[in-house]
């Protein structure tokens, strides 16, 4: 099934959800609203069989409204393609639901998202830090948090 | 003391313990010897790699990414190059010296990670002499590393749109010598363990995962196609010219430890295979693509030519910047699916740079693994499950 066949699916199910479709470098991006999220992913394991969830992680447009992307690199086993959903987060309401539910992978990869994004994952079984220590402030992916890290002068050399 | 059956017993095991395969902490919760539930902690190696990225010009970043998976480090560097030449959109001007010589590379990486998980999950449960052999071979695959990179661990060869550097003289004659004597020392590996009993009693039914779980947990390479999933990227979604060359993917259904064993080392002597090939396929030629505005010029054009040292000034200085947009690379790195998701916001940094590290999926898999099995056995699906903390913990 062509990319373009899957968008058309997604679009006849979901016609309110969906927000935006690129193509860049024969890869296809679809970004969606938040709020059917788990109802657009088990739509596509089950009916366009991605089985796969390869990737999970967070985007941080600052200054733009939404602020974050969650991203969902999906991966069919069988029919060995790709395809990937974004979906919005706003910085006022920063959560979205969990798909642990639907892939098992996510766990860990929400928990990620969470610990260096900021983003809150609505029903997850499981959330805590995971590479930062349990006690730490601040999320250090967001493009507000310095790369040197909080209280500490920025490098004076030249970064590039 | 009275004797109550239904406590438990929770112990610490690791960050400083040498079969954790390096920082990796699991907090046991037992019964007797047998392993109720395990929660892994981890992050102790994290040194914000994502982050950095976003503050270095493209070129800057491939000295990070060997950084990560260090047992495997040209894995890593290939699809980081990979991932930005996508973006770039210059995939298809890549020379063909160039590819042959990734591939060449990239296979005798795989052989370097697959030797040390070899050596380290022998060792730990119990069959000390296969180490020293794996790392016997694993000597040469550094040897050949450090002629082509100067380094012995972090390669930092390839660049974006080709190598650093042509292969050094009678490299290829080394490398050749090396492949074709590597099948022959697999065997000496196996005729120590396959038949070993204690190696048998040791992996299999050990750590079992059907292919339904693994999926579902995100478990890829080796650690999948030991449950029956036939699926790798070289095949099935070529990169750097995998299509040209001819070999298999090992699968076994029987989702165990001794079964991920077996894959492993058929997949040693299937990397012998492409590297043979890729050698006979070799021919001179360039090294690097033509687009001088993205590609640093080669060193002796920097030295003699106005053109070149321009160039090698201009993309040092200020790098070079992708148009506006998102890919998704992935490479079939020992380990599993490595994969580089890459935004641009046009300019000359990554806006974003994640990676998918296969080490930290596949651990993931470990508590469901480890549960309601004998402690013993964790320190076994620990090493087959292969995983490494720099990885991990980016």
């Amino acid at each position: 099934m062509s990319d373009q066949a899957i968008v058309e699916k997604l679009k006849g199910k979901f016609a309110s959800e969906v927000v935006d479709v690129v193509e860049f470098r024969d890869e296809t991006t679809v970004t969606v609203k938040k709020e059917k999220i788990v109802d657009i992913c088990t739509f596509m394991r089950d009916e366009l069989g991605y089985n796969l969830l390869c990737d999970l992680c967070g985007v941080d447009y600052m200054g733009q409204d939404p602020r974050f992307l969650v991203v969902y690199n999906m991966y069919n086993i069988t029919t060995k393609q790709r395809f990937r959903i974004k979906a919005q987060v706003s910085e006022q309401d920063c959560c979205i639901d969990t798909v642990s539910t639907v892939w098992g992978t996510a766990n860990w990869l929400e928990r990620e998202c969470w610990d260096l994004m900021g983003i809150e994952f609505t029903g997850h079984p499981d959330p805590r830090r995971i590479l930062m220590p349990a006690d730490w402030e601040g999320h250090p992916l967001r493009k507000d948090y310095p790369v040197q890290g909080p209280d500490r002068e920025p490098y004076k050399g030249r970064l590039s | 003391m009275a004797v109550n059956s239904t406590e438990t017993m929770t112990i610490n095991m690791g960050p400083q313990h040498p079969s954790t395969h390096g920082v990796l902490q699991l907090i046991l919760e037992l019964d007797g010897e047998i392993v109720q539930k395990a929660t892994p902690h981890i992050g102790f190696l994290h040194r914000g790699i994502e982050k950095l990225s976003e503050h270095r010009t493209y070129h800057q970043v491939i000295p990070l990414t060997d950084r990560m998976d260090y047992l495997a480090p040209m894995s890593n560097n290939l699809g980081y190059v990979l991932a930005v030449e996508k973006l770039l959109g210059i995939t298809d001007q890549i020379p063909e010296r160039a590819q042959r010589v990734r591939v060449i590379m990239a296979e005798l990486t795989r052989l370097k990670s697959h030797l040390v998980w070899l050596a380290c999950h022998a060792l730990d449960i119990g069959a000390m002499t296969v180490f020293l052999y794996c790392f016997r071979e694993r000597e040469h695959i550094t040897d050949i590393y450090e002629k082509v990179s100067g380094a012995r661990m972090t390669s930092n060869y390839f660049r974006v749109g080709g190598l650093s550097d042509d292969l050094p003289d009678g490299l290829e004659q080394d490398i050749r010598a090396f492949a074709e004597s590597m099948p022959a020392h697999i065997d000496e590996y196996e005729g120590l363990l396959t038949g070993n009993k204690i190696w048998q009693k040791r992996t299999i039914g050990v750590g079992a995962i059907t292919a339904e779980d693994a999926i579902d947990i995100g478990l890829t390479g080796p650690a999948l196609r030991g449950s029956g999933v036939d699926w790798d990227l070289r095949r099935d979604n070529p990169y750097t010219g995998y299509e040209d060359y001819d070999f298999e993917v090992p699968v076994r259904t029987d989702c165990d430890t001794f079964a991920r064993y077996k894959v492993r080392l058929d997949e040693m002597r299937q990397a012998s295979r492409i590297i043979l090939q890729a050698l006979d396929k070799l021919k001179p030629g360039p090294i690097l693509a033509d687009c001088p505005k993205v590609v640093l010029p080669p060193k002796q054009d920097v030295v003699n030519t106005i053109e070149g040292l321009i160039h090698h000034f201009k993309i040092i200085t200020e790098g070079f910047k992708p148009e506006a947009g998102e890919i998704f690379q992935s490479v079939e790195a020992p380990k599993g699916e490595l994969g580089y998701y890459l935004v641009s916001d046009g300019s000359a940094h990554p806006y974003r740079m994640r990676v998918r590290p296969p080490s930290f999926i596949n651990l993931q898999a470990l508590p469901q693994m480890v549960e309601g099995r004998l402690l013993a056995d964790v320190i076994a699906v620990i090493g087959t499950l292969d995983i490494v903390l720099g990885e991990i913990d980016r």
